[in-house]
């Protein structure tokens, strides 16, 4: 779909978010678009926003009390704060990774192959196996976990762990995988294989990540957004942002004069 | 400078060691105290008085045209009098009336009963045959032979006569008397003559009534914890019911009792002294104590599992049951237990709903009459024979028991379940 001679191809359009806790507003007059099938970094000191406006993306907002939202969001074509849209079937198309790693305290098959059996995927065994092994390869621990699948995950390393979380949401088959700061608990090994592993997953995924770490969101983004209190300050190729900012609060930030 | 500082400041924690070390000393003491006086008042009950009567039955009378016993036959047939009649035997000095009625006080009222009974459960054979059966001595002979009735005191202030003192030692110089070990207490029900009664009755009452409870705390109390935990909308109706289940937690147990009594019985017509109201009951008054206990546990949960099931596109059940509850099992087990023995030890409010009373019968069905271990106890406690002192001591102790094994398997079951993350 052309128009104005731009390729359309976002796969979110926000406008104008405004999300308050209690009475409080933690971000306000978001509207950007998320295009499909790249990395897109959300950047910010701490406080900014940034995972609030990434959990409105699959409602997980939802789950927080007191916590409400204005504006509208639209996934493809779909309004997801419509009536028509139950939060459950969204977060199957909007898969989300955690801060902290959190597997469940199961064999690591079981973790993959939770998703798929509340959703239903798998109409056999085998069938449930293949997804398992799928996201797993995709995920590249399939090499590291094939022969220990009923191990508990938790007795994995943090690195692992999370990888598993990552495959635990592809086994859903999202359209789109939010991370938020997958890897702030992470050592720079398992750092640089979760980067790799999103340069590689952007392919099929739309991939929507927080980062405290400017360098990360240089290195796997395409795009990126820099949140300041609440406010959407700059929204543009990640290249241009970390070379020739915009905005002057933009500029000062990269360059660490505060965060 | 800093050295007077910290020799002071070490000197504080060596004594506030020292003040918890004896706080724990003295608490154990008490305990220990506690447990020795009732065990050495409550030991003599393991043991009952018994004489053996010889005596000669025609089994033809009691039985009909098929062959078998009849009960009918047998209930009209005057085993007291068979009793008694062996029993003169044994002192045949013994003519006057006063005197015999005297000689009979030393055996169990329910010689008879007790002996119709053992004729029953004995295979017979055909025609006349001697039976050798040990019966109970009356209570205040059991008594007696334990030592436990002083014979200091003058004899019209004693429940036991001279004459009768001399019949029972004559009966153990015999090898026809001793004591033995106390079968009775661990097989019957309650009973108004101390040597016939027993416990069984009333622990199958509060076992009953036990499950009756957690069949129906467990689910609701479950149920309201994870409703409130994770589905009720923060407001004002929300925190009434929090602050009320509290408030519940801390309602005297009595109030209970007054409840089932005005709801069960009045409203509902359910039946007086019944294991299922009793449950019913208990069941209410646990009921806060179990939501505290599983909301503290499902609290503890880190809040991570449930975003990551969430994330996955589980409802918040899926969430709940799949993920939370099963970690949280552990928690709600210990709270379910600690709750459990708190009802197992409740008198209060069962004395309201009518199971304080006297029941010869072991309770078969949840709408049979029954009491409950506790009761039986305080009722026993109540009573003026002797005997039923220290039979109430035993009872004590197998109820300590009881509770001490159902703490202890709260915190095996604990450590089972426990999985680390």
């Amino acid at each position: 779909m052309r128009r104005n001679g731009e390729i359309m191809t976002s796969k979110f359009r926000t406008k104008n978010v405004e999300v308050y806790y209690s009475d409080k507003k933690a971000i306000r007059d978001i509207s950007l678009n998320i295009e499909k099938n790249i990395v897109t970094a959300l950047i910010g000191p701490s406080g900014c926003g940034k995972s609030t406006f990434l959990r409105c993306l699959n409602r997980m907002n939802d789950v927080i009390e007191n916590c409400s939202i204005k504006g509208s969001i639209h996934l493809d074509e779909q309004d997801i704060y419509g009536p028509d849209i139950d939060p459950v079937e969204l977060r199957a198309r909007v898969g989300m990774v955690f801060q902290k790693p959190n597997p469940f305290p199961k064999s690591i098959f079981d973790n993959i192959a939770y998703g798929p059996r509340i959703h239903g995927l798998a109409s056999s065994d085998n069938e449930l196996k293949d997804i398992v092994y799928n996201s797993l390869e995709k995920a590249g621990l399939i090499d590291e976990v094939k022969d220990r699948l009923n191990d508990q995950a938790t007795g994995l390393s943090g690195g692992q762990q999370q990888r598993i979380c990552i495959a635990r949401a592809i086994a859903v088959s999202p359209e789109v995988i939010l991370m938020d700061e997958p890897c702030s608990a992470l050592d720079p090994i398992a750092t640089a294989k979760i980067e790799e592993l999103m340069n590689e997953l952007c392919e099929s995924y739309t991939i929507i990540i927080v980062t405290h770490s400017m360098q990360q969101a240089a290195r796997v983004s395409k795009k990126t957004a820099f949140f300041h209190l609440g406010d959407l300050i700059e929204y543009n190729d990640t290249d241009k942002i970390f070379t020739q900012p915009e905005n002057e609060k933009t500029q000062d930030y990269i360059t660490g004069r505060f965060g | 400078m800093t050295k007077t500082s910290i020799k002071s400041r070490r000197a504080r924690e060596t004594r506030l060691k020292a003040y918890g070390i004896a706080s724990i000393s003295f608490a154990l003491i008490m305990l220990a105290t506690l447990l020795i006086s009732i065990g050495l008042n409550g030991y003599s009950a393991l043991q009952q008085a018994y004489f053996k009567v010889e005596v000669s039955i025609d089994v033809e009378k009691f039985i009909d045209e098929s062959g078998a016993l009849n009960n009918k036959k047998m209930n009209l047939f005057n085993w007291d009098s068979l009793v008694q009649s062996a029993l003169i035997e044994m002192f045949p000095a013994v003519k006057d009336r006063d005197e015999k009625k005297e000689l009979f006080a030393i055996i169990s009222a329910n010689s008879g009963y007790d002996l119709k009974e053992t004729v029953k459960s004995n295979p017979l054979r055909n025609g006349s045959q001697n039976l050798a059966v040990w019966l109970h001595l009356s209570d205040d002979a059991d008594q007696y032979l334990k030592g436990r009735l002083s014979i200091e005191i003058p004899e019209e202030d004693r429940r036991i006569s001279d004459k009768q003192i001399a019949w029972v030692d004559s009966l153990v110089e015999r090898d026809i008397a001793k004591l033995k070990f106390n079968k009775t207490f661990f097989t019957s029900a309650d009973s108004r003559e101390p040597e016939s009664a027993g416990i069984l009755g009333s622990v199958i009452g509060s076992a009953l009534t036990l499950f009756v409870t957690i069949i129906f705390a467990l689910p609701l109390a479950v149920m309201a914890a994870i409703y409130l935990e994770y589905f009720a909308k923060p407001g004002r109706i929300t925190d009434f019911i929090e602050v009320n289940v509290n408030n519940l937690a801390a309602v005297p147990s009595i109030v209970f009792g007054l409840l089932g009594l005005s709801v069960f019985l009045s409203t509902f017509g359910l039946p007086r002294s019944a294991p299922l109201v009793g449950g019913l009951v208990l069941g209410l008054m646990t009921l806060p104590t179990i939501i505290i206990a599983s909301r503290a546990s499902i609290r503890s949960i880190p809040p991570s599992i449930r975003e990551a099931a969430l994330g996955l596109g589980a409802s918040k059940m899926q969430a709940a049951l799949h993920h939370v509850l099963p970690l949280a099992a552990p928690g709600i087990l210990t709270g379910t237990i600690i709750g459990m023995a708190q009802a197992l030890g409740e008198t209060a409010p069962l004395l309201m709903i009518g199971m304080v009373a006297f029941i010869i019968d072991i309770p078969t069905t949840f709408t049979s009459s029954a009491t409950a271990m506790p009761v039986q106890i305080y009722m026993w406690s109540d009573s003026a024979e002797r005997a039923f002192y220290e039979r109430s001591s035993l009872a004590i102790l197998f109820l300590v028991a009881f509770l001490i094994s159902m703490n202890l398997l709260a915190v095996v079951l604990r450590k089972k379940f426990e999985k680390k993350w």
